[in-house]
């Protein structure tokens, strides 16, 4: 199975939710779509992992420079993984101790979104 | 006792989702692993069929990769050989911390530390004539050398 991409708006959120399997063939799909969606301005990026079958180390690097390209620009990522089939992978590599990770693209608007000295961070609104 | 499952594959990366389906399935014929460490085993022969398969393209080989997966009542053990220039596998670098900028300037290198951690044993034999990578899943997931 190849990856799927849809694109989405939950301001201020652009979520980008993937399926499929993503992996060596998969994903440089989802790398293009993050550089699209940054190039065109989003800041707050989300990526939905909910509907992926599978994750290996090139699905990693593509989510570690995700994460890369948003700070660059002074933004933030999240990743929506409510499976612990798939969250177990980058908890091996210790990715889950930088990655805001989510059971639910729900949960996404419970986040506040600070922005200082042009970086923005996030953090769960009491 | 065991049942032998061999395949030779192309040096395509559209054909490590065959690898997966095929190992996973016949972890599955011989019932002795549970599902979530076929799930393992499933990423673990994943990024060594891809490291074989990349290994082909790098040195402009023609060679199919072969992967054989053995499973018995006790384990389900796979092999994947490549005929690529080979690597020094002492020489692999340990990753920076995750909350350090290094970090996220490297999206690649991390097969190896993964399939290390999710195999109950692994081991890498790499020359200048290919890669072997041996991967043992055992029931009960206890560790073993050697």
């Amino acid at each position: 199975m190849s990856v799927t991409i849809r694109r989405s708006e939950q301001p201020p959120w652009t979520v980008l939710s993937v399926g499929g399997d993503l992996d060596v063939v998969g994903a440089p799909d989802m790398r293009q779509a993050v550089v699209t969606a940054v190039a065109e301005g989003s800041r707050l990026l989300a990526l939905d992992l909910s509907e992926l079958d599978f994750v290996d180390s090139f699905g990693l690097g593509a989510v570690v420079g995700a994460l890369k390209r948003v700070r660059q620009r002074g933004g933030e990522l999240a990743l929506v993984c409510p499976s612990s089939r798939i969250r177990r992978v980058f908890e091996i590599c210790d990715l889950d101790r930088i990655l805001s990770l989510h059971d639910s693209t729900d949960t996404l608007s419970e986040l506040s979104v600070v922005v200082s000295d042009g970086a923005t961070s996030t953090r769960r609104r009491p | 006792m065991s049942d032998m499952v061999e395949i030779e594959i192309p040096a395509r990366a559209d054909y490590v989702s065959l690898v997966r389906l095929v190992v996973a399935a016949a972890a599955e014929l011989a019932p002795s692993l549970e599902p979530s460490r076929i799930d393992d085993l499933r990423v673990a022969v994943s990024e060594a069929t891809t490291n074989a398969i990349q290994a082909h393209i790098r040195s402009g080989s023609t060679r199919p990769v072969k992967v054989c997966c053995r499973c018995s009542n006790g384990s389900v053990v796979v092999t994947v050989r490549d005929e690529g220039p080979g690597f020094d596998v002492d020489a692999l670098t340990e990753m920076p911390p995750p909350e350090s900028e290094a970090r996220l300037g490297r999206e690649s290198g991390m097969g190896i530390s993964i399939m290390r951690a999710l195999a109950d044993h692994s081991s890498i034999d790499s020359s200048s004539e290919g890669t072997e990578v041996r991967l043992a899943f055992l029931v009960g997931g206890q560790v073993v050398h050697g």
